[in-house]
């Protein structure tokens, strides 16, 4: 109930979110290919132009922990996962595309834009 | 050769077992071993069911532990939905021969940017091998990933990479998928599984749905190529394989008792052949399930097992019917010799019928089977001959003497199934009621009976509280009769031959007396001739008498004259 907040209430661009609240964001990679290189990479980039000091990064790399994967049902790698705040959002993908990683984390309101 | 081909396609590739009865024999072992195989099929056909028989029957019977990644349903529901197999998934899992993993992607929760691959996918099927040692997977539907994500580009590759992967793993794999329009899957999957493809398929025909399977294709086995039958029910999936039946059965020459004394006389033999297929074909009431009954208890009290498979009664109706003619079945019921199989017709298609049947079979292992009627079927004549040859050959092969009875219609020689099955059943006995003179009356006839001399004759029969009887045949000029018109023939046969009795007791009588008067003629002739000899003789005497006189007479005159003249 609460989380439909922010996007009924604020249609503007730049979300501020109501509370202090930050994102906790969690990412699953396996392994340091490059995918999940450029994904980390691009996380945190855009975490710092958009979420300063809102947000805490978790990489969890399921080569190494791969019981974690079931938990947040990962099909796709990478994977990022907004755990808060709610509701759960994921975005798939190396992160190279900033628009669907804001629209994804709920960060910008998704364009109605039929292309 | 076919020793050969077997060798060769065992030494080609290794098989592992499903367990599933049936679909190990067409396949002539299995799937192949340590690769995938796609089971494809419209919704609702037993994807689910089938895959996961075949992962219980690796972890209990096979000693091989399974994973089972589904797309669609949760661990619960499908726990809940295979117990009506009588599975016990959840027991499985903690005992850690079966793993349960449930993908569900949502679509609108994910947003995509950028390049991804599902490596996930990979690590959490290779974490739930790992973690208990599995030798069978099974990815059930692996195509909803393709309503998850957008770019089907990636999918199809990544797809391609699992596949191979699950080689390297070198599980048995099920990769299920929903029928597409023109092709084998909706997403066209069976470009990446190419070992070995099976169809399941479930039609409806005349409002009964009959469940079927065909092996598409097996590379590097043989395999049967038809489509087979298969059920799924409480005891589980079982698929009926009609060509493992063949015409290589061994015969007996045993004679097992019809359970009617009079019956077995007609056969040379003294009963039927061990194993051999007999059809009783009859109007209604003329006792078929009677006959089917006796043969049974005979079989019972010789303590043969018997199983009897009933689509018009329920098994309590004909336990009481049969009692009411004399044949006991309880105590054979009781003991455990004798088991009913009852099922409305229509209940399945007659192949799902025949699948349950060959199951039942397989499990009760009876000497005797008794199939009541078979004209409870309905459908195409070609499925229902096809349907029964293959039982017949099941119960020869296993050396089962087989009853079938079949309700035959008024008016009608023949009927369907009756057609279509005689030339299957070495011994035809046709049951009928003559109807004359305000009566109906039951006669029998044994049409044939392979390889035995039978009675020949139409012979009318009853049935009574103690069984069936036999009344001696009445063959006249007018065709064997009945009833009081047999009764009537008699009567009037016995009238005859009164008349013809003292026709010669009057004949006989006419002849003494014709030969007394000849006698008492003869002596009168007799007497005559004696009566005329004695007058002759006194005329002869008279004349000897007359004679001698004259003489005398004579010489006195001469004497006289003689002396008178002498002087």
């Amino acid at each position: 109930m609460k989380n439909n907040l922010p996007e009924d209430s604020a249609p503007s661009i730049e979300v501020k979110s109501p509370e202090p609240g930050a994102y906790n964001l969690r990412l699953y990679v396996a392994g340091q290919t490059p995918k999940s290189l450029a994904a980390i990479a691009n996380l945190k980039a855009i975490c710092e132009d958009h979420l300063s000091g809102r947000y805490s990064i978790e990489v969890i790399d399921l080569t190494i922990t791969p019981q974690l994967a079931a938990g947040d049902q990962i099909v796709a790698l990478p994977t990022l996962v907004r755990t808060l705040p709610p509701p759960l959002k994921r975005v798939i993908g190396d992160l190279s595309n900033t628009e669907r990683v804001l629209v994804g984390l709920d960060i910008r309101p998704r364009v109605q834009e039929p292309s | 050769m076919n020793d050969q081909q077997g060798e060769a396609a065992m030494h080609q590739l290794s098989k592992t077992a499903t367990g599933i009865k049936g679909l190990d024999d067409l396949t002539f072992g299995g799937l192949p071993t340590g690769r995938p195989s796609l089971l494809c099929g419209a919704a609702g056909c037993g994807k689910t069911l089938f895959s996961m028989t075949f992962l219980v029957n690796g972890a209990t019977d096979y000693a091989e532990p399974g994973v089972f990644i589904s797309f669609e349903e949760r661990p619960k529901d499908l726990e809940d939905n295979v117990a009506s197999l009588g599975f016990h998934v959840a027991d499985l899992v903690r005992e850690k021969k079966l793993v349960i993993d449930h993908i569900h992607i949502e679509r609108s929760e994910i947003e995509e940017s950028g390049e991804y691959d599902l490596e996930g996918l990979f690590v959490r099927l290779g974490y739930a091998i790992d973690s208990i040692g599995a030798k069978r997977v099974v990815l059930d539907t692996i195509e909803a990933l393709f309503s998850g994500l957008a770019d089907t580009a990636i999918l199809r590759a990544e797809l391609r990479r699992l596949f191979a992967w699950l080689k390297d793993k070198g599980v048995t794999a099920i990769i299920t998928a929903e029928r597409g329009e023109g092709q084998l899957t909706r997403f066209g999957i069976e470009e990446y599984v190419s070992d070995c493809v099976i169809l399941l398929d479930n039609r409806v025909e005349e409002q009964i749905t009959t469940r079927r399977l065909r092996v598409v294709k097996y590379r590097g086995s043989a395999h049967g190529t038809n489509e087979y039958p298969f059920l799924i029910d409480d005891e589980g999936v079982s698929v009926l394989p009609i060509t493992s039946a063949g015409l290589e059965h061994k015969i007996s020459q045993e004679a097992v008792s019809t359970g009617v004394a009079d019956l077995d006389s007609m056969l040379s033999i003294g009963g039927y052949f061990r194993g051999s297929s007999i059809l009783i074909s009859g109007l209604a009431g003329t006792g078929k399930s009677t006959f089917g009954g006796s043969f049974v208890e005979a079989a019972c009290k010789r303590g043969e097992r018997c199983l009897y498979f009933a689509f018009e009664e329920s098994p309590d109706q004909i336990v009481r019917n049969m009692n009411s003619v004399g044949v006991k079945l309880k105590g054979h019921r009781e003991a455990g010799l004798l088991r009913f199989e009852a099922a409305r017709p229509s209940l399945y298609g007659f192949e799902m019928h025949l699948a349950r049947m060959n199951r039942d079979i397989e499990r009760f292992d009876p000497k005797v089977i008794v199939v009541d009627p078979i004209s409870a079927f309905r459908g195409p004549h070609l499925e229902i001959h096809a349907t029964l040859v293959r039982l017949a050959d099941i119960c020869k092969s296993r050396g089962i003497t087989a009853v079938f009875t079949s309700l035959s219609s008024v008016g009608d020689q023949m009927n369907e199934s009756e057609r279509s099955v005689s030339s299957l059943m070495d011994t035809w006995i046709s049951l009928s009621d003559m109807e004359a003179n305000g009566e109906r009356n039951r006669v029998l006839y044994i049409l044939k009976s392979r390889g035995m001399n039978h009675s020949k004759q139409l012979r009318e029969y009853e049935l009574t509280d103690d069984g069936i009887h036999f009344i001696d045949a009445y063959i006249g000029s007018e065709g064997v009769l009945t009833g009081t018109a047999r009764l009537a023939q008699e009567a009037k046969e016995r009238q005859a031959s009164m008349v013809r009795q003292q026709n010669t007791e009057k004949l006989r009588r006419e002849l003494v007396r014709k030969r007394e008067a000849t006698e008492r003629h003869i002596a009168e002739l007799h007497a005559d001739l004696a009566r005329e000899e004695d007058e002759v003789d006194t005329i002869i005497n008279q004349e000897e008498a007359w004679e001698a006189m004259l003489g005398s007479d004579r010489s006195k005159m001469a004497a006289v004259r003689g002396h008178h003249h002498e002087k």
